[in-house]
């Protein structure tokens, strides 16, 4: 019996015991130093069974933990599960959990609360789970460390779906029977991860210290992290330099500040820690508009863009010009497809074969910011030079969503993540089951295509690799013709933060559930 | 009412020279920017962060997606200009009606038209006119009405003095007994007369647009299709410790202006004798 087993058995037996347990923890490891960290836009919330915002996860991220932990490579690893097995065809998966861990309130985490996140809470809260689930025929426990999987059809990627993102493992104890999105929890949530919740004064920070009790040897090594509300980019960044603030994530500074940023003393610049988020910037183009629905339009729209000046002046070479609708960290990625370089005489010659009379397009920029508006007036010059007439729409988030969600656009700037595996994060954006009113998150162009579909199908059923990879191939080359979107970037986040800072990012969702595991030297 | 040494009292001043003669460049420069810069404020010619006088061809520097500063000033004056007049002339018309109405039918129909005057004067103009073009959504058309709906009730206030001391002059009895009507008398007889006055807040007025549309613009809420000189400089703001020549310039042009027009309206307001422009 190790300590952490005498701490579980002290914890069920009574509350005070743990509290008087936590000084010797404290002592007994080498702890120290805060970290202060930059949170953009202040999340909704951070309970992350509920709000999937990028700021509700890197918060909440450090606080719940998923059954898995994925590398850069998207190999995974254990976490809560200690180990796991997958029958060859794909029809059962098995999860053996770890024993001896607790909840942030003391109570221990078994198989019931797996069984009940999954099957319960996260089916109705999380929409990508409810994806997921369709193809599960049942979750059930086989004793307090042991959970089944019973499949109804194979789904491939169904091992990458346990990050911490996509299935945050939340307290039975605290929600069965209650009003998930009411419940008083939430703005206090309680997890397993190595670092729990403290303080939140709106508008200002969020406070995490460190979990006392964690279940892996010598974690965590900081006492406390601090996310700092500050709601100007430019504020950010002297946040940074005045010695505020120690970690800016990705996307928290305006791009034309890194490299002023990047050079100061005791900094360090890395750009990983997205590879499972996989991002990809495109615009949506609306398959049911009068003109954008002719697929000469769409290729025109494809040759009219300049990629390479939106990277160099919008992102200042902080992107990747993608030459495949797949982010090249998801799986089957290929380049050996259409290409569509700039070349704006023949996006003329395609728009007078389609006839495109200069009636106006509207376009919808990403209100973001700065960048996005900038990347959105590069756009629009493009597209002028072919000859297309276009129009900004001027909107702001709720009016971003609303407009995709209804439709009601023309071309739109938007980018997602694709989360390793077509499966989870493309399929999404091209499938017609997926063409669902009222969500700016899903097939959004409103593309239908019979084979395309079809493809997706069979591509999430195979467990084969070979086949997988051919079939995914043939969904690529599809793509690349028929154009329902316009793919344009992969996004580069790259982080800042202070030299001194080590093993920061140790996982392919960063910041997301590394904090907890970061030094300070 | 014709004062035939009012050009004359006008133009014995220096500043007034002065300022005519910077209206006049820049709706020249505005009238002829499709001549001087046929490809439009948004072109992207150059390198982005291009300092002033680095390149012949921008001679004022680019911006960040290196769009030509100077060819941003010459369109942004247009848009600038326009929006400034028209909606002077949209706050002018329905502060003129009301005004008018209510001075010279007084009574009730007057104390009901001063209260809903005082809603609008009572709410702060310009997070009135946010709101409105936020609501809308901002294009050239809410950005003209938001700045008429917030700019109107002094004109009001102003035509209705003007009218309820003229309406009980002779000649306004006189038209009355011959029986023309009341619509005809407040606008063909009352109205002329109130003519300076008006002219006076309006030019003032035109100012005061400008200053709203920038203002709007600056904060991301002016028409994205349409270059303007507060959007130049909103799109500034983040990039001010390494562009320095971003928002100094169209700043500069947007205080010019203003400056001018205000010199203008004051000349004017002296040589027309009138004391009710004054602010």
């Amino acid at each position: 019996m190790d300590r952490r087993a005498f701490l579980k058995l002290a914890a069920t037996a009574s509350g005070t015991a743990v509290l008087s347990g936590v000084p010797l923890m404290a002592a007994a490891q080498a702890k120290g130093g805060v970290l202060n960290v930059v949170v953009q836009p202040e999340p909704p919330g951070i309970m992350i069974g509920i709000f999937q915002n990028v700021p509700s996860q890197m918060v909440g991220g450090n606080i719940f933990e998923g059954l898995l932990r994925f590398d850069a490579d998207l190999k995974p690893h254990p976490l809560l599960a200690e180990s796991w097995e997958s029958a060859a065809d794909g029809m059962s998966h098995s999860f053996k959990l770890k024993e001896n861990v607790l909840w942030h309130d003391g109570k221990p985490f078994t198989s019931e609360d797996v069984v009940f996140s999954l099957d319960k809470m996260l089916r109705e809260t999380h929409p990508r789970v409810r994806n997921f689930l369709t193809a599960v025929e049942s979750i059930t426990a086989d004793g307090p460390y042991k959970v089944d999987f019973k499949m109804k059809h194979p789904f491939a990627p169904f091992i990458q779906s346990f990050e911490v993102g996509s299935m945050p493992m939340l307290p039975k104890h605290l929600y069965e029977g209650t009003d998930y999105a009411g419940n008083p929890v939430n703005s206090a949530p309680i997890g397993t991860g190595p670092l729990k919740f403290a303080e939140w004064q709106k508008g200002s920070f969020l406070k995490l210290v460190a979990n006392e009790q964690y279940h892996e040897e010598g974690l965590p090594s900081i006492e406390a992290v601090y996310f700092h509300v500050i709601p100007d980019g430019a504020s950010r960044a002297t946040a940074y330099e005045t010695g505020k603030v120690d970690v800016l994530p990705g996307g928290s500074v305006e791009y034309f500040d890194i490299e002023r940023l990047s050079q100061l003393p005791n900094t360090e610049i890395t750009t990983k820690g997205w590879e499972f988020q996989g991002s990809q910037c495109f615009l949506w183009l609306n398959n049911t508009s009068k003109w954008v629905s002719d697929k000469r339009v769409r290729q025109a729209l494809m040759f009219a863009l300049d990629r390479e000046a939106m990277r160099d002046i919008a992102f200042f070479g902080y992107a990747k010009v993608a030459p495949s609708p797949w982010n090249s960290s998801t799986k089957y990625y290929t380049e050996d497809i259409r290409q569509y370089p700039r070349d704006v005489e023949k996006a003329k010659e395609l728009l007078k074969e389609a006839g495109y009379d200069g009636s106006p397009i509207r376009l919808l920029p990403l209100p973001y910011g700065e960048t996005w508006q900038r990347l959105a007036e590069i756009a629009r010059e493009n597209l002028s030079e072919a000859g297309i007439n276009v129009e900004f729409t001027a909107t702001d988030v709720a009016g971003w969503n609303q407009r995709l969600g209804d439709k009601d656009y023309d071309i739109a700037f938007s980018y997602m993540s694709q989360y390793g595996d077509p499966a989870l994060g493309v399929a999404r954006l091209y499938t017609t089951s997926n063409i669902i009113k009222g969500s700016p998150w899903n097939n959004v162009s409103a593309f239908s295509n019979a084979d395309l579909d079809a493809l997706f199908d069979a591509g999430a059923r195979e467990v084969d690799e070979e086949k997988r990879a051919r079939i995914y191939q043939d969904a690529q080359a599809l793509i690349a013709e028929e154009v329902p979107l316009a793919w344009l970037f992969e996004m580069i986040w790259p982080t800042i933060h202070r030299a001194n800072i080590k093993n920061l990012i140790s996982s392919a969702v960063g910041l997301n559930d590394s904090l907890g595991r970061a030094r300070i030297e | 009412m014709t004062r035939p040494n009012l050009l004359h009292k006008m133009f014995s001043r220096a500043d007034v020279w002065l300022a005519t003669l910077v209206l006049l460049v820049i709706v020249a420069l505005a009238v002829a920017a499709p001549l001087i810069y046929p490809k439009g404020p948004w072109a992207m010619g150059g390198r982005p962060f291009l300092g002033p006088a680095g390149d012949l061809r921008f001679p004022l520097g680019t911006d960040t997606n290196g769009r030509n500063i100077l060819a941003g000033l010459i369109w942004g004056g247009r848009v600038s200009l326009v929006i400034g007049l028209v909606s002077t002339a949209v706050a002018v018309s329905i502060g003129v009606l009301i005004g008018a109405v209510a001075g010279y039918a007084g009574g009730r129909v007057d104390a009901a038209l001063m209260r809903f005057t005082e809603i609008f004067q009572v709410v702060p103009g310009f997070a009135l006119a946010l709101v409105l073009v936020a609501v809308l959504q901002p294009s050239a058309g809410s950005i003209v009405l938001a700045i008429g709906v917030v700019s109107w009730p002094p004109v009001t206030r102003l035509v209705r003095a003007e009218f309820l001391s003229l309406r009980s002059r002779d000649f306004v009895y006189a038209a009355q007994l011959q029986g023309q009507s009341s619509l005809r008398i407040m606008f063909r007889q009352i109205l002329p007369n109130v003519a300076s006055p008006i002219i006076v807040m309006g030019s003032l007025m035109v100012a005061t647009a400008i200053l709203l549309e920038s203002s709007l613009s600056f904060l991301g809420l002016g028409d994205p299709n349409r270059m303007s000189w507060g959007f130049m400089v909103g799109a500034s703001r983040t990039v001010l410790r390494q562009a320095w020549w971003m928002a100094t310039f169209p700043g500069l042009a947007i205080a010019v202006t203003v400056l001018a027009l205000n010199v203008l309206g004051e000349a004017l307001n002296d040589a027309l004798g009138s004391q009710s422009g004054k602010r």
